[in-house]
């Protein structure tokens, strides 16, 4: 199968960034299990999971720790083989703090039972399909780390045609996609497959930037229908890509099933087809590792629940006293304040950097880069000012929840406003006041 | 661990564009046309720029003092406010003269009112607009004779404007007298090039033109409000009732200045890109009403200070489109 053209001529804003991949060629390489793991139980959007184990119980590899609860969840796995040391709070890449299962080693690679055995997924149902991915604790591989068996079950007056598998990876410095597409296509292709089957969508299509044409050189290979994109930020963001391929506008507040699209990561694929194949759950997952402030950089396979520290250790250390920890891009990563601080599912990168990104905040001066530059037409100028003023009403008319915090109006500001910060901000206070 | 980890905000990169480096690149755009001007109107030009420069600086370093705020100089703004109010300025005026306006420009139209960003009206037409009522027989009389000429400038405040020619050829003697000298100074090419009398930075249309359109491609300037503001007002000089035809009107006066440089502001015109339409087109056809019917020979600067003044009015009234909004009416 040939590579087509985008529908579309793109969504609007965005901007091009250096893309500094400087580990696209390194091949994955898998980091050997640590001594201890902290495992949160809230990895995933949504509630956190129930504890299943207590203090002194012994786990292997794949073992449940703590089951989904509500709607919106996913289980949680034992990453490692050991001992329950303890059930407590501890440092967590996004939340700041929270409920952690330590886990010892015991040193042995024992799996628990049943796991990564094979297993015949042609005749399996729909139900059948969806309960495995539940059960694996599969979320969103992408960053936002949303239970993928929510994703795949759209009420039934939302009909699905088109399933978009994502590997755009548009954020600067990440590659961890990239090399899971160029190592182990088929997998994603399998898991890609599996998804259309949970949602009988009549299409699908494999989506990469056109840096990493020789990704969807493989994919068109294995005939799979691939669109190459525009090499521009955020391109892989859900709202941004659906309108760059299908030329469909998600409405505002709505989701990509309100037209017809669910759009996965390539991650998230390989991780359900992994699941269905093996029934391995989400126990680990690849980062890309880089930064001036760490010696060496690498694309590593790590066990969830593995502190920073340990990372860095296996990647030669730092170089000097590292100014910042970041898991994630440059665009969107969250810094770290410990590190002790365990990598989870959602963790796509560690960047480590010997200077700090600190600015200082400039008054708006009205040139509008910010708006120009805005994938959702907001106006970040505006609602900063308003946010600033404490007018969180006024600004929710000016969509500050309409944000995807992508970082486009921050980078492109001349007066180094940290806009997002702001935005975000507005946006926990109109939750905030909604919920009064 | 002895150091402890630094925790910023995303994006954790920024790009190279900031208000100092946007603020040299337009300095930059307007010096082949400050160039010129110390060639057609001889030293006394750059003597003017600079006392309107220095003079922008130190008003702003003292007003900031006065004020308990940091010392901003190194941002530029003040000194592109210096370089534009003297390209406002006739070469013939006192020396004084460009530094009243500067203190005007950025004691009260600029820090006032909170400084860089928070100004409501270009600083730089501000103080041109307060000399203008001040000092009106400085303001409108004191053009060179645009060939090079003696550093106190006092024995060639003999010359006028095309502008001003056009308007009132009687003032000048015998009105055919007048349109023959109108039609000899006034080439198309003498108008393009700038070899004609006028404000000291406006009378070359083509190197305004060269770094403006620098500016547009480097991303600085909005492309929406000067083509607003060059077409509306070329349709309007083209069917209006008018002496002078197209390009008189579009290559003379300050037109290429205000719609490059001054319209474009940041701080001061809107920052939708319909609200950039109205606005450049608002500046369009103010200018051809003052010039054509208005008291002035000029109608650059008034426009645009009046554009200014709408600006908070058309951004509210022109918000964005928000990614995947329903067009008015439609229930979502």
């Amino acid at each position: 199968m040939t590579i087509l053209k985008p529908m579309s001529k793109g969504f609007i804003g965005g901007i091009h960034l250096s893309e500094n991949k400087f580990t696209e060629s390194l091949a994955i390489e898998v980091m050997p299990a640590p001594k201890r793991v902290y495992i949160p139980f809230a990895q995933h959007t949504g509630k956190p999971a129930k504890p299943l184990v207590q203090k002194g119980d012994l786990v292997k590899i794949g073992t449940k720790i703590g089951e989904s609860e509500g709607s919106i969840s996913a289980s949680i796995h034992a990453s490692i083989s050991g001992k329950v040391l303890d059930i407590k709070q501890h440092a967590h890449p996004v939340l700041g703090s929270s409920q952690c299962c330590v886990i010892e080693s015991d040193e042995t690679e024992d799996w628990a039972s049943g796991v990564k055995e094979k297993y015949d997924h042609e005749n399996l149902s729909k139900e059948e399909l969806l309960n495995i991915i539940k059960d694996a604790g599969i979320v969103g591989l992408g960053g936002a780390a949303f239970p993928t068996h929510v994703k795949l079950s759209p009420p039934p007056d939302k009909p699905i045609d088109y399933l978009l598998i994502n590997g755009c990876e548009c954020e600067p410095r990440l590659t961890a996609d990239h090399r899971l597409m160029l190592e182990y296509p088929v997998g994603v292709i399998e898991g890609a497959k599996l998804f259309q089957k949970i949602l009988n969508a009549e299409h699908l299509i494999f989506c990469v930037e056109d840096n990493k044409k020789d990704a969807a050189k493989i994919f068109a290979r294995e005939n799979e229908e691939v669109r190459v994109l525009n090499t521009k930020y955020p391109q892989g963001a859900e709202k941004q890509l659906i309108k760059a391929v299908l030329n469909r506008t998600v409405p505002r507040g709505g989701l990509p099933m309100d037209v017809g699209c669910v759009v996965q990561n390539v991650g998230t694929c390989y991780a359900a087809f992994q699941a269905v194949k093996f029934r391995k759950p989400l126990i680990d997952r690849i980062v890309t590792v880089t930064g001036n402030g760490v010696k060496e950089s690498k694309n590593l396979l790590v066990r969830i629940g593995t502190p920073i520290i340990e990372v860095i250790n296996f990647c030669g250390g730092f170089v000097d006293q590292p100014k910042e920890i970041i898991f994630g891009g440059p665009m969107m990563g969250i810094s770290q304040y410990a590190e002790d601080v365990p990598v989870i599912k959602g963790t796509s990168g560690i960047l480590v950097t010997k200077e700090a990104s600190i600015y200082e905040e400039g008054p708006c001066v009205r040139c509008a880069s910010c708006i120009d530059v805005c994938p959702m037409g907001l106006m970040p100028t505006e609602i900063y000012k308003l946010v600033k003023n404490k007018k969180f009403l006024e600004s929710e008319e000016y969509g500050v929840l309409d944000c995807i915090e992508c970082g486009c109006c921050a980078y492109a500001c001349p007066s180094k406003i940290p806009l997002v910060h702001y935005l975000k901000y507005g946006k926990s206070e109109v939750w905030r006041l909604s919920k009064k | 661990m002895k150091d402890l980890l630094i925790v910023s905000a995303s994006p954790h990169i920024r790009g190279r564009l900031d208000i100092s480096l946007a603020m040299k690149a337009v300095i930059l755009a307007l010096l082949p046309a400050w160039v010129f001007s110390v060639y057609v109107f001889g030293w006394r030009a750059l003597l003017i720029t600079v006392m309107s420069i220095v003079s922008c600086m130190i008003s702003e370093a003292v007003m900031q003092r006065m004020l308990g705020k940091k010392i901003t100089l190194d941002d530029g703004s003040a000194a592109l406010t210096g370089i534009l109010l003297a390209f406002n300025l006739p070469p013939g005026v006192p020396l004084w003269l460009p530094v009243v306006g500067s203190v005007f420009a950025i004691v009260f139209a600029k820090q006032l009112f909170g400084g860089l960003g928070y100004n409501f009206i270009n600083p730089a037409l501000a103080g041109r607009a307060f000399l203008m009522t001040s000092w009106p027989s400085f303001m409108t009389k004191a053009w060179l004779v645009p060939t090079g000429s003696t550093l106190s400038g006092i024995d060639s405040i003999t010359s006028a404007t095309p502008l001003t020619l056009l308007k009132n050829p009687a003032n000048f003697g015998p009105p055919e007298v007048i349109i023959q000298r109108l039609n000899e100074m006034s080439t198309i090419k003498n108008l393009f090039i700038g070899k004609v009398g006028g404000c000291l930075g406006e009378t070359s249309a083509l190197l305004l033109l060269i770094g403006g359109l620098f500016l547009i491609i480097v991303g600085i300037v909005d492309y929406r409000i000067v083509t607003g503001y060059l077409v509306s007002f070329g349709v309007l000089a083209l069917i209006l009732p008018t002496k002078a035809n197209l390009p008189f009107h579009l290559f003379s006066g300050g037109l290429f200045l205000g719609a490059f440089f001054m319209a474009t502001d940041w701080v001061t015109s809107p920052v939708t890109k319909k609200g950039r339409w109205i606005f450049g087109i608002g500046c369009g056809v103010l200018t051809a009403v003052i010039r054509i019917w208005g008291g002035y020979p000029e109608g650059v600067s008034y426009s645009i200070l009046l554009m200014n003044v709408f600006t908070p009015v058309i951004d509210r009234f022109t918000k964005e489109r928000i990614f995947g909004e329903q067009k008015k009416g439609v229930k979502s």
